[in-house]
């Protein structure tokens, strides 16, 4: 069991309100990632999660029970910090031992646990090391390890990734995603990273300053992203956005259109100067300086030998154009 | 950087300053084993002979020494035992975020500017005098005999002095290491079910063990030597009950005007110096590598 229910929360550092009133509901088995920008709240929702902060006012419930004041302990969550927080004093056993230990469970179980979850985490030949002696994805393991022995009703990821190299971090997403397959346990994960979110998320809640932007699948905020904000932080390269006469043109004060999306045709009828190529040999991304438009950014599968410099002309998706109003809020959604 | 030839240049460059250091260790104990050997009394002034180890033999002989040894053990023992309890209760407690936080640390670090002398008197005079001191006055108001501290247990009042002094020390050092933990960690812990004894005892204390190292070396270096706080309060009486090596010594040379057994006295006191330390580097040196 794992399902968490946020009502009304909010949290308040002096008087500095960090999280307005916030509802969430996380189902059972669930794979939830909380994106934002850096310094909007996810950290904070996170540990107001966790019991690690009180929450200001509202109601936090856990398996249908009120957990609003239970201790950290008590709320059956296992929590992977960003920094790891592993034991330095202790070897990789204790360390992963360590909530069995406090939870005085007999020493044989103990030791089956924690074999156990070495073994899923190839971690059985460092179990006599201190977490000194390890490799950054090696205590990212140890610390997962230590929560999964636990048999938590939920794992809490705070940017457990942002401390590994570029390769590692695509590995260890896997195999995060992996296990939360195979333990169908709900998994809480905070990042500013939206490949991250992408790719992992069962349910993505986009956070901006304390807001909840919006909540859907993955391909639902791709598709149909509520307003600007969602828009611009969901898809890489970003969304291009065009106001004005352009936009007028559409019937609407903000014309969004994917990098995508875009298509580069002899007769298009945007006409532009391509500022910047960027050749990755997958795609080319190009910057691209269109008159009465403004500069676009236009995503185009593999090598098609476009250099800086060259005029090319566009032709944006008449089905996949996203309008929104004034308020920056979606016009009916993407047509 | 590190060619042969600057090194040899910084060796020059530093030798007037490490020949003049030895000169000033060298010189002292020098003259010190000298007159160890020496039958040499001030009131005999150029009388002196050749005692050969005579002066050890008397001073190792005489029954003050074996008590003076003692209380030296024990009054480096007991202040090192309060002032690393009370450091880290301290500590602890200093840690805590209240307010006008930035006061009370400057506050608890002011006796560790007082000097020996005066806070001994000031203990004395002040504190545990019989008539005149607060804990008299304090005893009285509660319908108690006042306690004579510094006649009934000297050793003890002694013990009690110093690590008043030394307490700031400790609390100093100890509440550094302890704003330098992980606050991750402490709530890595209490999310796995740690009670605050366990975090104490489980990542606190274990991260505090090289500090602790650091202010029992130091501490033990001072304390093995401890003189101004006997000399004013008690004269390491009565009889003997509070007289350490260093206030035997000196009673030795200055109050019997023997220098040679003095003398002997001070080796003797150096000799076990290093034996503590070659015992206590072999027993917690180790927390100091990394
Ligand atoms: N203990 C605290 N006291 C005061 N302000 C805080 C505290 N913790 C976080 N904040 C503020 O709350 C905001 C959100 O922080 P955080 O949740 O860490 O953001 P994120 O994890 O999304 O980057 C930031 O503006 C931060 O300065
Ligand atoms: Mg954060």
């Amino acid at each position: 069991m794992g399902q968490i229910s946020l009502s009304s929360v909010t949290k308040t550092f002096g008087d500095v309100t960090v999280i307005p009133p916030l509802d969430l509901q996380i189902n059972d088995g669930e794979f939830v990632v909380f994106v934002g920008p850096s310094g909007c709240g996810k950290s904070t929702l996170l540990r107001l999660i966790a019991g690690l902060e009180d929450i200001s006012s509202g109601q936090i419930m856990i398996d249908g029970k009120d957990a609003t004041d239970a201790a950290p302990a008590e709320r059956r969550l296992a929590m992977v910090f960003q920094s790891y927080a592993l034991y330095p004093h202790m070897s990789v056993r204790k360390n992963i031992a360590f909530p069995l230990k406090m939870a005085k469970i007999p020493q044989a179980e103990q030791d089956k646990k924690v074999e156990n979850a070495a073994r899923i985490l190839n971690l059985t030949n460092y179990l006599d090391r201190r977490p000194g002696q390890l490799s950054g994805g090696q205590r990212q393991r140890v610390a997962i390890g230590r929560a999964i022995v636990r048999e938590p009703a939920a794992f809490l990821f705070d940017e457990p990734l942002s401390n590994l190299d570029a390769s590692l971090r695509v590995t260890m997403r896997q195999e995060i995603s992996e296990l939360h397959q195979s333990l169908k346990t709900t998994m809480i994960y905070v990042t500013h990273d939206q490949v991250e979110a992408m790719t992992m998320a069962d349910k993505i809640v986009v956070l901006n300053a304390g807001n909840i932007e919006q909540v859907g699948s993955p391909l639902e905020l791709y598709h149909h992203p509520r307003n600007l904000f969602v828009a611009g932080f969901i898809g890489s390269p970003k969304m291009n956005f065009v106001t004005g006469a352009e936009a007028a043109r559409h019937g609407c004060a903000t014309l969004g259109v994917r990098p995508e999306h875009l298509e580069v045709t002899a007769d298009g009828p945007w006409q532009g100067v391509i500022g910047l190529a960027e050749h990755l040999g997958s795609d080319t991304f190009l910057k691209v300086q269109v008159e009465g438009v403004g500069d676009l950014t236009v995503r185009v599968a593999g090598e098609q030998g476009l250099h800086h410099g060259q005029t090319i002309r566009l032709t944006p998706p008449a089905d996949k154009l996203y309008r929104f109003d004034k308020g920056g809020l979606a016009i009916g959604g993407a047509a | 950087m590190a060619t042969e030839q600057s090194r040899t240049a910084a060796r020059l460059m530093v030798s007037p300053a490490v020949i003049l250091l030895f000169l000033w260790m060298i010189v002292p104990l020098g003259m010190t084993i000298y007159f160890s050997f020496l039958r040499y009394n001030l009131l005999m002034p150029g009388m002196e002979s050749w005692a050969g180890f005579d002066n050890y033999y008397y001073f190792l002989a005489q029954p003050a020494f074996t008590s003076a040894l003692i209380n030296t053990l024990l009054l480096v023992g007991g202040v090192l035992l309060i002032t690393v309890v009370g450091g880290i209760a301290l500590a602890l407690l200093l840690d805590q975020p209240f307010k006008g936080q930035g006061v009370v640390r400057v506050m608890v670090i002011a006796p560790f500017f007082v000097m020996p002398t005066v806070s001994a008197l000031v203990w004395k005079n002040m504190f545990m005098n019989p008539v005149n001191g607060i804990f008299a006055h304090i005893a009285k108001a509660i319908g108690v005999q006042p306690f004579d501290f510094l006649s009934h247990a000297p050793l003890a009042s002694i013990i009690l002095i110093v690590a008043w002094s030394w307490l700031p020390f400790a609390t100093l050092i100890l509440l550094t290491a302890l704003q330098s933990l992980d606050r991750e960690q402490m709530e890595a812990a209490e999310m796995d079910g740690a009670n605050w004894i366990n975090r104490f005892v489980y990542l606190v204390l274990p991260h505090l063990t090289r500090s602790i190292t650091v202010v029992v070396l130091i501490q033990t270096i001072f304390l093995l030597s401890v003189f101004a706080e006997i000399l004013v309060t008690t004269n390491g009486g009565p009889g003997t009950a509070s007289t350490n090596l260093p206030y035997l010594v000196y009673a030795q040379s200055l109050l019997n005007f023997d220098v040679g057994g003095g003398s002997a006295g001070g080796i003797i006191a150096v000799i076990l110096a290093n034996i503590v330390a070659f015992f206590l580097m072999r027993m917690i040196g180790k927390n100091l590598e990394t």
